[in-house]
């Protein structure tokens, strides 16, 4: 009895939970290829809109969009955190420790979007680095390009755009982390970090405790993330997709192409300017960048349009306030402000 | 025992102070639980991502919320 009672140390967990993430990948599978369809059959057939009119075309995107952003959300967040999970904070600090400016600038921006990072930790993540001997502009390089380059935010791209804006966009928001973070480092601006920061003393060892996690351990991780932020941005998406789907219905084919197309040179500035006060993550603000695309606005003011909701929000300035004086963040802001607007008019000449 | 929870009042650092109890509850333990929500305070424990877990001056758990079923376990074995 006391035999047959131990569970045998066997794989048999393990394969339970990989079992199960098999089943739901089949599942995804199939509710991504019938999406379409279904909504189709339910909003024309079923409930009888006429595709022809705005009202029903408006209604038709907006279930199908959400349903699809939802879908390809969750499995790539899922994805993503299970992948993430074997790389740590820890890691990415060691790894830069004794980096100098420049290659360290690269490496930083490199690792921010392979670190997995929430910008509610920026403070402690600076802290940390810093006192750890990390150089300013470095650290700065790895804060900017952690938000930036989200890699939900590149599969999503690919998914929406194609692979070739996903790869400008990556370029692009690795090269600003790059630039600004050396800018900064360049102007020597120590004086203007928080003096605790310096004064912080490191006791113990670093921890890193992303080394004995299981694999159901790291698909937990993936479920719950994947919960957080769908519970976290789903207000953004619904109100990103509805103001798609009005625009889809009612806006004309090239509207902003005559407001706000690549020629008019206030467009990318005006896009930077607008995103500042709003604050979603990279995931949340897509499905508005997609339609605003899809009515005329130019790829880059739409680039730019989002780097700016990701890399400069508001509450993240307000956190970094705490260990950055006024006139620090000032420079953070012109310096990153600059670079997306660079890439904005860039995109727009190329594209 | 002594435990900490680490974070400056993100959503996750109560979600992790609230599974604690239940954890501690349904071992019947008790151990008071202290909020560390000041930053030099959380980095001194050389911790970058928050909520992080402390029990014992022992930093165990870093960047998550773990479920109520790891916390008990976690606590179990401080325990004994």
């Amino acid at each position: 009895m006391t035999l047959l009672a131990k569970p045998p140390v066997s794989r048999r967990p393990i394969l339970r939970s990989w079992g199960k993430v098999l089943v739901a990948v089949a599942l995804w599978i199939v509710f991504y290829a019938l999406n379409r369809p279904f909504w189709e059959w339910v909003v024309f057939d079923a409930a009888g809109l006429n595709p022809g009119t705005r009202f029903g075309s408006a209604v038709e995107f907006f279930v199908f969009d959400t349903t699809k952003i939802l879908l390809l959300l969750g499995g790539i967040i899922f994805v993503v955190t299970v992948l993430r999970s074997f790389m740590s904070v820890e890691r990415t600090r060691a790894l830069l420790g004794g980096r100098r400016e420049g290659a360290g600038n690269v490496a930083a921006a490199g690792l921010g979007v392979v670190t997995p990072f929430c910008s509610c930790s920026a403070v402690p993540g600076f802290i940390g680095f810093v006192a750890a001997g990390v150089p300013l502009g470095v650290t700065m390089s790895f804060l900017i390009a952690s938000p930036m380059v989200n890699e939900v935010a590149i599969v999503m791209l690919y998914g929406l755009f194609g692979w070739h804006v996903a790869a400008l966009y990556v370029v692009a928001g690795l090269s600003i982390a790059i630039v600004a973070g050396w800018v900064i480092g360049r102007l020597r601006l120590e004086s203007l970090v928080e003096p605790f920061v310096f004064e912080t003393t490191l006791r113990g060892r670093p921890i890193d405790l992303s080394a004995d996690l299981s694999w159901s351990d790291r698909f937990a991780m993936g479920r719950q993330e994947m919960r957080n932020i769908i519970a976290r941005i789903w207000p953004y998406l619904l109100v990103g997709i509805g103001v798609g789907a009005a625009i889809h219905g009612w806006v004309p084919e090239d509207f902003f192409a005559e407001v706000a197309g690549p020629d008019n040179p206030l467009a990318v500035p005006v896009a930077t300017l607008v995103g500042i006060p709003l604050y979603s993550n990279a995931a949340g603000v897509l499905p508005l960048v997609e339609a605003l695309h899809a009515k005329g606005l130019a790829m880059g003011t739409v680039l730019a349009f989002m780097m700016s909701v990701v890399a400069l929000s508001l509450p993240e300035l307000i956190l970094l306030r705490r260990v950055l004086k006024p006139r620090l963040l000032a420079v953070f802001v012109a310096v990153v402000g600059t670079g997306i607007m660079t890439v904005g008019f860039l995109f727009n000449m190329v594209l | 025992m002594e435990i900490k929870v680490l974070g400056s009042g993100c959503a996750n650092c109560k979600a992790l102070e609230a599974r604690t109890v239940e954890a501690l509850d349904s071992l019947g333990l008790q151990a008071p639980i202290h909020k560390v929500t000041d930053f030099p305070s959380i980095v001194a424990y050389d911790v970058m991502s928050t909520p992080a877990l402390v029990i014992d001056e022992r930093v165990v758990v870093t960047g998550r919320v773990p479920s109520v079923n790891e916390l008990r376990n976690l606590l179990a074995g401080v325990q004994s």
